[in-house]
């Protein structure tokens, strides 16, 4: 019997992010396999004040380490500290943001525990753990097994149903910082340039607004109209930020962001492979393209072949009608 | 700067009708895939050479760019590629990639760096064929080096780096001091994405768009770049694969394809069918 251990995501303001509940989804249904119980661990430099907010999920225990040099993130100070209260559990788990992906193979390493990354769900075989693997820009789901006593895992947070309050109100428990080997001392977190938007983001957004090359230099200006329309997140093609016409955390697509939305209308986006491993799993999907064969069409709920640069406009004017 | 730059032969996933399952389920089927440089593997070979060059004169090496790769003899060919564009020496580990898995790749990488003793390590942010993005990050824990993972922006700086990473939301700025380890994400191959400090010096430099293509007369120069191999088994410290996959199945397809015929219906239809606006 083990237990698992799910890291709270941290945000760079401090507050938590609702990605974590991702994490204890995928906990919560590793347990019949594991046999035990799950706990969260949250570390910052304002920990306590965001582990308030994680006690009614049905946690063991909530286990929170605040200290000053947690304030801002760097994996170099959080990785001894997830590993040593880590090297008591069966799994470690994070949702796989890029603070999930930067931190926990990184704490594997040091538990010298194998990884499975950006899981899509789990299950079991002959009483092990079972990970289910987008691979090859989302065309193969792989399903694997970890053979090592300490098993860790990122999870891919529009794959998994964000874990709902269950009520009750886990312990809260301090845990002290352990202090960080040479590396810690050799990085130094410089700035975070924050995307100030008043739109929502990419991976939180319930309507997305995303689009290709064929946007080039007018990529903001025919787009942002729409995106303010439908209080929508902006998003684009590998190729439009290859291009330059977008900036690179609007990259969706399996090396980018995976998300999920209610609705995702791709403008001016072919339909490019790895774009859609990213994309697919949108409730509804609208396609705007002049190219009638474009690929992204065969999986759009809806489509329609015209030029963008007069459809989008004509578009944001009918949305305004209805407003 | 000496740079060691790790680079993967992968069957490329970007045509996904050729992408096959074998009929038991228990393997992918790359007979249809061609054969390439991880992406994100030239993006880290293209970042090392602008930071061992003076941006205007890119056919001087100021220091030494060593690649290596774990894989089949037929790997070769990439690490050639590599040499002609540019890198002085070649590492092959023999292994085949059904025997490898992110963690004994890290442990593999780690006696290559104390053997070489580079003062950094750059690798593709994750491989496009597995997709597991782990080995930098564990590469770092094993050497206890500060690390700087999905990097969009690399400036050297008097024996550390600048390094902007591509965080959800924006970009991180972190300064990490050689010996060092990056991962490198899509834009770093930008034209002002990367300035060692003999490039620094050129105000208002720009490389060019991309990474770098070998000229013929540097492929026939490259075949005589040294090339050493070594047993597999010589690197991993007695470390054992510790990921085994079971199976691997398609994704279940969408059923799209339906079109409208001008913006109201498409509106018309979002309101009242989808209920999504």
């Amino acid at each position: 019997m083990s237990d698992a251990l799910v890291i709270a995501e941290y945000s760079e303001d401090g507050t938590l992010k609702k990605s974590t509940l991702a994490a204890i989804t995928f906990a919560q249904r590793a347990l019949p396999t594991l046999g035990g119980s799950f706990s969260i661990l949250v570390l910052g430099a304002r920990a306590a004040a965001s582990a308030a907010t994680l006690t009614g999920y049905g946690a063991a225990k909530v286990l929170v380490c605040e200290d000053a040099s947690l304030g801002k993130y760097t994996a170099e100070q959080f990785a001894p500290t997830v590993a040593a209260v880590g090297k008591n559990y069966g799994l470690v788990v994070a949702t796989a943001s890029t603070f999930g992906k930067d931190l926990l193979p990184r704490v594997a390493a040091k538990l010298d525990a194998a990884y499975a990354g950006d899981c899509a769900g789990v299950s079991a075989e002959g009483g092990k753990l079972v990970y289910k693997r987008p691979m090859f820009a989302g065309n193969v789901f792989g399903y694997c097994t970890l053979s090592t006593p300490i098993q860790v895992a990122t999870v891919r947070q529009s794959e998994l149903d964000a874990a709902l309050p269950s009520g009750g109100a886990s312990p809260l428990e301090n845990v002290a910082k352990v202090a960080p080997g040479a590396a810690a001392g050799r990085v130094e977190f410089v700035s975070l340039e924050a995307v100030k938007s008043a739109r929502p983001e990419l991976s939180d957004a319930s309507i997305i607004v995303s689009g290709g090359r064929a946007l080039k230099e007018k990529f903001m200006e025919v787009l942002e109209p729409l995106a303010d329309a439908l209080g929508a997140a902006l998003g684009a093609s590998r190729a439009a930020v290859d291009a330059g016409y977008a900036p690179g955390d609007f990259q969706v697509g399996q090396t980018g962001k995976i998300v999920a939305p209610k609705l995702y209308v791709a403008v001016g986006i072919s339909g490019a492979i790895q774009h859609i491993a990213g994309m697919k799993s949108s409730k509804v999907i609208v396609a705007i393209n002049k190219d009638p064969e474009a690929p992204i069409f065969q999986l759009a709920d809806y489509g329609l072949v015209a030029d963008l640069f007069t459809a989008v406009p004509a578009l944001v004017t009918e949305l305004k009608k209805r407003a | 700067m000496k740079v060691l730059v790790a680079l993967k032969r992968v069957a490329d996933p970007d045509n996904a009708n050729k992408v096959k399952i074998s009929p038991a389920g228990d393997a992918v089927d790359v007979a249809g895939l061609e054969w390439k440089t991880n992406p994100f593997d030239e993006y880290a070979l293209e970042a090392a050479l602008r930071l061992t060059e003076n941006g205007k004169a890119p056919k001087k090496r100021e220091g030494e760019v060593v690649v290596v790769t774990i894989g089949p003899k037929e790997s070769e060919v990439m690490l050639r590629g590599a040499l002609a564009t540019g890198a002085d020496r070649a590492i092959r580990i023999e292994a085949n990639d059904a025997d490898l898995d992110g963690r004994l790749v890290a442990h593999a990488l780690k006696a290559i760096v104390e053997a070489e003793k580079p003062d950094l390590i750059v690798l593709g942010k994750q491989a496009v064929d597995g997709d597991s993005n782990q080995v930098g990050q564990r590469l770092a824990e094993l050497l206890d080096y500060p690390m700087a993972t999905f990097a969009a922006t690399i400036k050297e700086e008097d024996g550390a780096l600048l390094v902007g990473r591509e965080v959800d939301g924006g970009v991180a700025t972190l300064r990490v001091k050689l010996p060092a380890v990056v991962t490198v994400d899509l834009r770093i191959v930008a034209p002002t994405s990367v300035y060692s400090k003999l490039t620094q010096a050129e105000a208002g430099f720009k490389h060019g768009e991309g990474v770098r293509f070998a000229p013929l007369p540097a492929i026939m120069a490259a075949k005589k770049k040294p090339l050493d191999v070594k047993p597999l088994a010589d690197v991993t410290g007695g470390n054992q694969l510790a990921t085994q996959y079971l199976k691997f199945e398609r994704p279940a397809q969408r059923a799209g394809g339906a079109k409208v015929k001008d913006v109201a219906e498409l509106v018309e239809k979002l309101a009242n069918v989808s209920k999504v606006i």
